[in-house]
């Protein structure tokens, strides 16, 4: 695609259109991230008066700590399950939509409705109606025999986090997983069905490889929101506890850096947890990209 | 391989748009039928309404002798080809070819001894690991083709299978699809808005007009004789000169003009049938003026303006004769050359 080339009289206007958005991105991302790893580098001590330079020992100590090797599985099992979760969801609402032609409209807007709630207030959301005192759901799960304590089972902790998580991301997948359904080619489908392939066929063997694409990329995007954007969700549902049974690395970064203010430790895991990401990415765009071009 | 039987299908839309209007055909086991129209004729329809794409608001489809209006696209044992090729992106050419027979549970080494079979009539086995973006235009419409090929079915349905494809391409395939369906017999249904594939193509023509059937007949007699001023107009290129009667009848000689049939306002001639140099037979002579002279090679198209008169008018003649723009040219017409229309009911009078 070529696309159109401006030219400017002013040499220097373009620069300075510029200006505000590169100052934004030195002042809240450049420069903190650069912080965080000089920092990672560096101990202070607890009034702050002298900082020494330790070279790797934050890293080392971190990665002898159990809780943060704990940290890391958790946050496995928790990125896992939110991605696989929310992707699911996403996609058999895209397809039940994809399948409505009037009111499709109506129930992208609603499904869309979830994306606009901060992190926050979503976790808000779902600590109210999990609420073990006040809560909607664990008087309804009583009948089932199940009691809900999510303040005491770690477990429960867990799937409340999960499935917070998981409902704000569903918006976003669902979008997308739509786009990509409305992608598919009518004509194909319609082979297909002359071909003689039933309806989940189609489904399994057309549809789905089609949309390889979009759920690779979304596969990342998740696995980015897990890491990172969920602190908001498990600050206010379950802070970390009970215990540390939803401390994830993200969280664990904030209470090791804000609450506990070992900043030297906070800012290697944050360097960490950056490197773990990039990690992923790599080896999805290396070995999973490959199979969904087609 | 069967015959297939339109009996009054209809097709209406919400909205109370009909888009087909009752058609009755009766297609033979192997015959080589083309559906020809405008766009928006209902020809496309018609044939979805074959394949099973489309549902039928009334009227009966039979397949050899079952009839078919309920079931299923793949239980009508019908292959369509479409006008985007429709291939499986992510399918190698293989894959597209078997995706049929498999799911309809054929056992591994039968599926292989199909697909090639298939791939070396289309000339295609080279290309079997490829995927279809890796293909070209016309090997894409061969993959088509072999998709329908390796199912053996009943009847293959074309819908604009052609369209896509450039000028030259578009010729060789058209004999290819003949030679394929003269040496196969399997009863065929194709699509089309180009008259000359239609023509070149089909055993019997069915051309449509706003969903309903025109005229039915062989080309050469849709050709000679059609039906309507709308088959005149559509079937043949330049199309048909049409010509009011008054007009003809204020000119000479008029004495063949007095054995039309009754009713004839308009008469329909030709581009081919206006000589230049007198026939034998008795004949009408009309001036005419010579706008635009057209060379195409072979043949010749003159532009003309009948005198006294603001009707346009082609004339084809092949080679080229010695005429200049401007001129005046007188040009001659036989009784046999003469389509004698009513144009009220549009129809031909006799």
């Amino acid at each position: 695609m070529q696309t159109k080339r401006s030219t400017y009289q002013n040499r220097w206007l373009p620069f300075f259109l510029l200006a505000p958005q590169l100052a934004i991105t030195l002042v809240f991302f450049i420069w903190p991230a650069s912080q965080a790893v000089k920092s990672s580098f560096e101990r202070t001590d607890a009034f702050g008066f002298k900082t020494t330079f330790v070279g790797l020992d934050n890293y080392a100590r971190i990665l002898a700590d159990p809780s943060y090797l704990n940290a890391l599985g958790r946050t496995a099992i928790f990125s896992i399950s939110v991605t696989v979760l929310s992707m699911s969801l996403a996609l058999l609402l895209a397809v039940c939509v994809n399948r409505v032609l009037k009111s499709a409209k109506f129930y992208t807007t609603l499904l869309v409705w979830p994306y606009a709630v901060a992190p926050v207030v979503a976790g808000v959301l779902w600590w109210f109606l999990f609420n073990p005192t006040i809560g909607l759901l664990p008087h309804l799960l009583d009948w089932f025999g199940i009691s809900w304590n999510h303040r005491v089972s770690g477990t429960q902790a867990m799937i409340l986090i999960t499935i917070a998580a998981a409902w704000k991301q569903i918006s976003y997948n669902f979008l997308f997983f739509l786009a990509g359904l409305q992608s598919v080619p009518q004509s194909l489908m319609e082979a297909a069905a002359i071909d003689g392939a039933g309806p989940f066929k189609r489904f399994w063997t057309i549809v789905l490889p089609l949309l390889s694409p979009t759920t690779f990329f979304l596969l990342i995007i998740n696995i980015n929101y897990v890491m990172f954007d969920t602190f908001g969700v498990i600050d206010a549902t379950t802070a970390g506890g009970p215990g540390q049974a939803t401390m994830t690395l993200v969280y664990k970064v904030y209470t090791d850096g804000v609450a506990g203010l070992n900043i030297g430790s906070s800012s290697a895991q944050s360097v960490m947890l950056m490197g773990i990401v990039i990690i992923l990415t790599f080896i999805q765009f290396r070995y999973v990209e490959r199979r969904v071009n087609y | 391989m069967a015959s297939i039987t339109l009996e009054g299908l209809r097709k209406t839309y919400a909205g109370d748009v009909h888009a087909v209007k009752g058609i009755d055909l009766a297609i033979e086991d192997g015959e080589f039928v083309v559906l020809v129209g405008p766009s928006g004729c209902g020809k496309s329809t018609l044939l979805r309404m074959v394949a099973g794409l489309e549902t039928i608001t009334g009227g009966t489809l039979k397949i050899g002798d079952r009839v078919v209006n309920k079931l299923e696209p793949a239980e009508r044992d019908i292959a369509m080809v479409f006008q985007n090729y429709a291939l499986y992106p992510h399918m190698t050419v293989y894959n597209n070819l078997a995706y049929g027979l498999k799911n309809r549970g054929f056992k591994k080494p039968e599926i292989e001894e199909r697909v090639r079979k298939a791939a070396k009539m289309l000339e295609i086995e080279e290309y079997l690991e490829r995927k279809p973006r890796k293909l070209s235009g016309g090997q894409r419409q061969r993959v088509a083709m072999g998709r329908a090929l390796v199912r053996e079915p009943a009847a293959f349905l074309f819908d604009e299978p052609l369209s896509n494809l450039d000028a030259k391409l578009r010729v060789q395939m058209r004999v290819e699809i003949k030679q394929l369906q003269r040496r196969l017999k399997t009863t065929s249904l194709y699509v089309t808005h180009d008259q000359l594939e239609a023509m070149t193509l089909g055993d019997r023509l069915v051309v449509l007009s706003a969903g309903k059937i025109e005229q039915v007949g062989t080309p050469m007699e849709i050709y000679a004789r059609p039906a309507s001023m709308f088959v005149a107009g559509f079937i043949g290129s330049p199309a048909m000169n049409m010509v009011p009667l008054e007009y003809l009848q204020t000119r000479g000689t008029t004495d063949l003009l007095n054995d039309l049939p009754p009713g004839t306002d308009t008469v329909g001639i030709r581009p081919d049938d206006m000589r230049l140099s007198p026939p034998n037979t008795p004949h009408l002579i009309v001036e005419s003026t010579l706008e635009l002279f057209e060379a195409a090679g072979a043949e010749s198209h003159l532009y003309v303006r009948l005198a006294d008169s603001d009707q346009p008018t082609v004339i084809r003649v092949s080679g080229q004769p010695p005429v200049n723009e401007g001129e005046t040219l007188r040009f001659f017409v036989t009784r046999e050359a003469l389509h004698p229309f009513n144009s009220a009911t549009g129809l031909r009078t006799g």
